[in-house]
């Protein structure tokens, strides 16, 4: 059996064969998608009796940045993929049909697909219109999903909604569709700057006659505040890193070409190199340090949804994903014209076009305007190693 | 002991649960009754604010706020050694 990382290289190098083609085409990454699959990535966090690798995140978030380096939007698919799993793992395992599920997910190799955001809720996922409708042991729901990332490619959809037609908007449960439970009309199309191969398109999401089995036991708000906060911050930081770090390594190669050329002289770039190696590092560092905290935290739900632990992921999306931009542009200040060519050993427009999609993805000021909102009660850490 | 009425008091202000407090049991789930994330945070100010207190960062989680009976206990795990 290869080792983790030899697995996810093979996807990386599939998937950077056409990392160019998923972007100038916005389709899915569907050549390192079945390398994902067959090198049975798409099961990892799945525990051990349901036929996965009962992997954690740090494991996951490695891979993510493997992949970033490689094609950012093979690499987002298979961090949201992994957010969605994270909260069938934390969240489904006291019910029989979800562990099912699971099984089929390692076994079978599905990929999920998240449906959170909507139409009239502004991207605000802890809030839903659409509600589930039941009639006896069945639910439907209708959703005017304005964004649901390789909808059309999913195996299965997480989908949020109102508990009932009469609950607050908060009052949300998540449900599983199989993707042959769901008709999806497409309603726009995902034609973006950058993270074109994720297929991000709008639907008009039906699920008819659904066991209310597939509602997944605890309130949608749990399964927010204790794992999708932490996994989604945690992985798509570190799919930015994997950006980021593709754009230094090109850069660098650059600068050491230079130096090459001119034996016995520090090339003028080596100073900007030296400057977002600098930044790079504190990036990495953030991330790290977030997913220890993290991980030491071993599943305890009330320390993950603490407003601690929750304004320390707030503070790293935010700042990572600016920091990720800034190092992506400087590796481009430093290559220079080379980067802004498509087509060169240096090219950097992908992963600057990529990049940006980073403090935009929940913005910025979303999240900021949250942490605000907890810092009014959140009391200091003041310790070096711990908070 | 704090009376539960203290606490109704409290939640009866709450912009979220206010329209709703003469509804809501001891062990039912406020965040199920629709309150949200800046109002749990609005109920916490409140709650330091009516019993004179500071709740440490380790009871800041959603539990210690979820029930009328949880914010009890929170509340006397906090005023216990005064009490004492």
């Amino acid at each position: 059996m290869s080792t983790l990382a030899q697995r996810a290289g093979k996807a990386a190098t599939v998937a950077a064969l056409h990392a160019d083609a998923v972007d100038r085409d916005g389709r899915f990454p569907e050549e390192a998608m079945a390398v994902l699959k067959a090198e049975r990535l798409l099961g990892l966090q799945i525990p051990r009796q349901f036929g996965g690798e009962g992997a954690g995140l740090t494991e996951i978030a490695q891979i993510c940045c493997t992949l970033g380096q490689a094609c950012s939007a093979a690499a987002m698919v298979f961090a949201m993929h992994h957010i969605k799993v994270a909260s069938l793992v934390g969240h489904g395992l006291d019910s029989d049909w979800h562990c099912r599920l699971m099984e089929r997910i390692a076994r079978e190799q599905l990929l999920v697909a998240s449906s959170t955001t909507e139409a009239g809720t502004g991207g605000d996922l802890r809030n839903s219109i659409c509600a589930v409708e039941t009639t006896g042991d069945l639910f439907s729901l209708s959703k005017e999903a304005s964004v649901i990332s390789y909808g059309i490619q999913a195996d299965l959809i997480l989908a949020t909604a109102r508990r009932h037609p009469e609950s607050p908007s908060a009052d949300q449960v998540l449900v599983a569709l199989s993707r042959d439970q769901v008709s999806l009309e497409r309603v726009s199309r995902w034609d973006t700057l950058g993270m074109r191969g994720t297929c991000s398109d709008g639907f008009r999401l039906e699920a008819r006659d659904i066991p209310v089995v597939q509602i997944v036991p605890k309130p949608f708000a749990e399964i927010a505040a204790q794992s999708m906060l932490a996994s989604s911050h945690l992985l798509w930081s570190s799919v930015w890193f994997g950006i980021a770090t593709f754009a230094v390594d090109r850069a660098r190669a650059f600068v050491q070409g230079e130096a090459r050329r001119r034996a016995g002289q520090v090339p003028p770039t080596a100073l900007r190199l030296a400057e977002v190696s600098n930044a790079l590092q504190a990036m990495q560092a953030a991330i790290v340090t977030a997913l220890r905290r993290v991980e030491d935290l071993h599943g305890d739900a009330d320390a993950l949804g603490s407003i601690g632990v929750s304004v320390m992921l707030n503070n790293l999306k935010t700042s990572v994903s600016d920091m990720a931009v800034d190092v992506v542009q400087r590796a481009l200040g430093i290559v220079g014209l080379a980067g802004y060519k498509n087509g060169t050993p240096f090219s950097l427009g992908r992963p600057l076009r990529d990049i940006m999609s980073a403090p935009l993805m929940i913005g910025n000021d979303r999240i900021l305007a949250n942490t605000a909102k907890l810092l009014l009660v959140q009391k200091s850490g003041g310790q070096l190693m711990s908070a | 002991m704090i009376p539960a009425h203290d606490i109704r008091e409290v939640l009866g202000h709450n912009g979220d649960l206010a329209p709703l407090v003469d509804q809501i049991s001891e062990d039912d789930n406020l965040f199920d009754k629709g309150l949200s994330s800046f109002g749990s945070v609005q109920l916490m100010l409140a709650l330091e604010q009516r019993f004179d207190i500071e709740f440490p960062d380790h009871l800041l989680n959603r539990r210690s706020f979820s029930t009328i009976r949880n914010i009890r206990s929170t509340l006397e795990s906090l005023l216990e050694p005064s009490a004492a």
